[in-house]
């Protein structure tokens, strides 16, 4: 292998548009076949790689996404500025529904008394980890916060980081389902996006999108069918489709019981071989990772 | 069957639990004329279970701000104000980034010169349609590469008719802003999980949200034979209803992939939604 210390580590982001693909499973297995790399959970929201990787945590720092308003009730007037200027109705009598509040700051900037401030909140936590295959960066959000897409953008900053400084030439990461916010920063510059998908109508449609965005950004996508079995006629669609688009169809896994089985015993497919599965996944990672890099 | 209107919305942390599923399940073994909200706007799915004839769409936008330049003094005052980094001056220049504005007006609020105005950007469509059993259809569709999916699900909800006796919204995956602005100001919550350790930890943090915003919620289970029993005791341990269970049978996953509802593909799910919807109902409207 050459020298990677002066190289950027180039970044694979796999994500699926559609939940439930497999996206974490498939993550999981990459983890453990990739000996050198950074792997990071940009699933900020409802992240579950931690569930098979289980990571002994080195590092926990605190995430403050934005700034909140606050009120300084009893200096408030309830002369009602703020409550009209307001577009998310989110200011009541100098209440705050934290909830409707975008945290835009104009009430606070509105206030004839400047009892309106607008103070950082913590909204999680990030944390760098050691796992049984190697470091990983994740994250944890609080409860119904928002600035998803900040955090994930910390999240892969972070594995940059530590990758580079531990010479490593990979950061694996496991994204987001959809195509908003938190998808847009698990993608924006990685080298390439490997797409899950599943033959089902949903799957199909979400995979359309998915592209759709991988497009628009022009980053490289390569697509695998999960589950393929479960419909032909569908799995051949997808074929098709990619065809068409010029997209390459790296990999087809069928559905198999064992696989939700190795979840619930927190391994990852690798570890807790079904047979039927697990040689069609090492293809997938060889196909994926390319040839070379991993010897 | 009740008098006053509900929102019931489906929602699950984790994706592909089988929402769609469930909420358009429902939505067909209720008497006709359900309101239905997909507002899973970055992959909306119910469209492809109740076939609609679409007829009419909506642009869904927000507003973001131009700036006059013969009016403007770049004295900086809106960059100062932007929580989003959306507008900047820059050596006497103003630049606004669309993608990061959050529509909040803060910035023509504040110019001292007026040289601000607001123009409407659309980042969506809303698609209205009549489908399967006389169901009204509106689904939000979020623009390929627009990043904020929270202004097209508000615009959604602008568009549903009010007074309708019964609404289902279908939510997205997650549990951040998207999905409190689709819980938020619904009767009830159906939460879909399935009993492996990742439906497991997705419906806590589901559970959370549900419970911040005072919205109650029950659990149905899908695949229900597929994973251990840890996703009961959390059930039991937190006083949660289970609404339903479905086993994991290959003859729903194909069904499902080629666009078939639960009751399409077993019709004996019929009763069990219906039976489901007046438990709910007996809940909150006792």
């Amino acid at each position: 292998m050459t020298d990677n210390k002066s190289q950027t580590p180039k970044q694979l982001t796999i994500i699926s548009g559609k939940g439930g693909t497999g996206k974490t499973t498939f993550t999981a297995a990459f983890a453990q076949l990739t000996k050198d790399k950074v792997m990071a959970d940009c699933d900020v929201d409802a992240a579950d790689l931690h569930l098979v990787l289980t990571p002994k945590i080195q590092k926990t720092e605190a995430f403050f996404g934005g700034r909140s308003p606050v009120v300084d009730l009893a200096h408030c007037t309830k002369c009602g500025v703020c409550t009209e200027l307001c577009r998310y109705d989110a200011i009541h009598d100098g209440v705050v529904d934290a909830f409707a509040c975008d945290n835009c700051g104009l009430c606070a900037h509105a206030c004839p008394e400047k009892i309106i401030t607008m103070e950082d909140v913590q909204s999680g936590d990030w944390f760098v980890s050691d796992t049984r295959f190697g470091p990983m960066v994740h994250a944890k959000l609080g409860i119904a916060e928002e600035n998803s897409g900040k955090l994930v953008t910390m999240v892969r900053k972070e594995a940059m980081a530590l990758a580079k400084e531990k010479a490593l030439p990979w950061v694996i990461v496991d994204g987001p389902p959809g195509i908003g916010c938190p998808v847009t920063a698990a993608l924006a510059g990685v080298s390439k996006v490997l797409i899950v998908t599943e033959p089902s109508l949903s799957g199909i449609h979400d995979m359309e999108r998915v592209l759709a965005l991988t497009e628009h950004f022009q980053i490289p996508a390569q697509v695998c069918i999960n589950k393929y079995d479960i419909h032909l006629e569908n799995t051949k669609q997808i074929e098709t489709y990619c065809q068409q688009k010029g997209i390459e169809v790296v990999g087809k896994v069928p559905f198999h019981r064992g696989v939700i089985d190795a979840m619930v015993q927190g391994k990852t497919v690798i570890e807790r071989e079904v047979p039927e599965v697990t040689p069609e996944i090492k293809r997938l990672w060889e196909r994926v990772m390319g040839s070379g890099l991993h010897s | 069957m009740q008098k006053e209107p509900v929102i019931i919305t489906v929602a699950s942390g984790k994706g592909g639990t089988g929402k769609t599923l469930i909420a358009t399940s429902l939505t067909l073994s209720l008497p006709e004329g359900v309101q239905y909200l997909d507002c899973d706007v970055e992959a909306p799915n119910a469209h492809l279970f109740l076939n609609p004839a679409w007829k009419e769409e909506i642009p869904a936008g927000i507003v973001v701000p131009r700036v006059d330049e013969q009016v403007c003094t770049a004295c900086g005052e809106c960059n100062r104000v932007c929580e989003f980094k959306a507008i900047v001056v820059i050596a006497d220049k103003v630049l606004v980034f669309d993608e990061l504005c959050h529509g909040c007006g803060a910035c023509s609020y504040i110019c001292p010169v007026d040289a601000i105005t607001e123009i409407q950007k659309p980042i969506g469509i809303i698609r209205k349609g009549k489908a399967r059993n006389g169901t009204t259809l509106i689904q939000g569709l979020l623009n390929i590469g627009e990043p904020m999916a929270t202004p097209v699900i508000r615009n959604l909800k602008k568009e549903a008719a009010a007074g309708i006796p019964i609404t289902i919204r279908d939510a997205p995956p997650g549990t951040s802003c998207p999905v409190i602005e689709t819980i938020s100001d619904s009767d009830y919550t159906i939460l879909v999980t399935e009993p492996t350790p990742f439906g497991l930890n997705d419906l806590k943090l589901a559970v959370g949200v549900a419970r911040q915003l005072n919205v109650p919620v029950g659990v149905v289970i899908n695949r229900a034979d597929a994973g251990d029993d840890s996703l009961y005791t959390y059930c039991r341990d937190e006083n949660l209803d289970i609404l339903m269970e479905i086993p994991l049978k290959r003859k729903i996953a194909e069904g499902y992939a080629s666009g078939k509802g639960l009751i399409d593909i077993l019709p004996e799910y019929r009763d069990k939604f219906i039976d489901m919807f007046e438990k709910i109902m007996g809940g909150i409207r006792p």
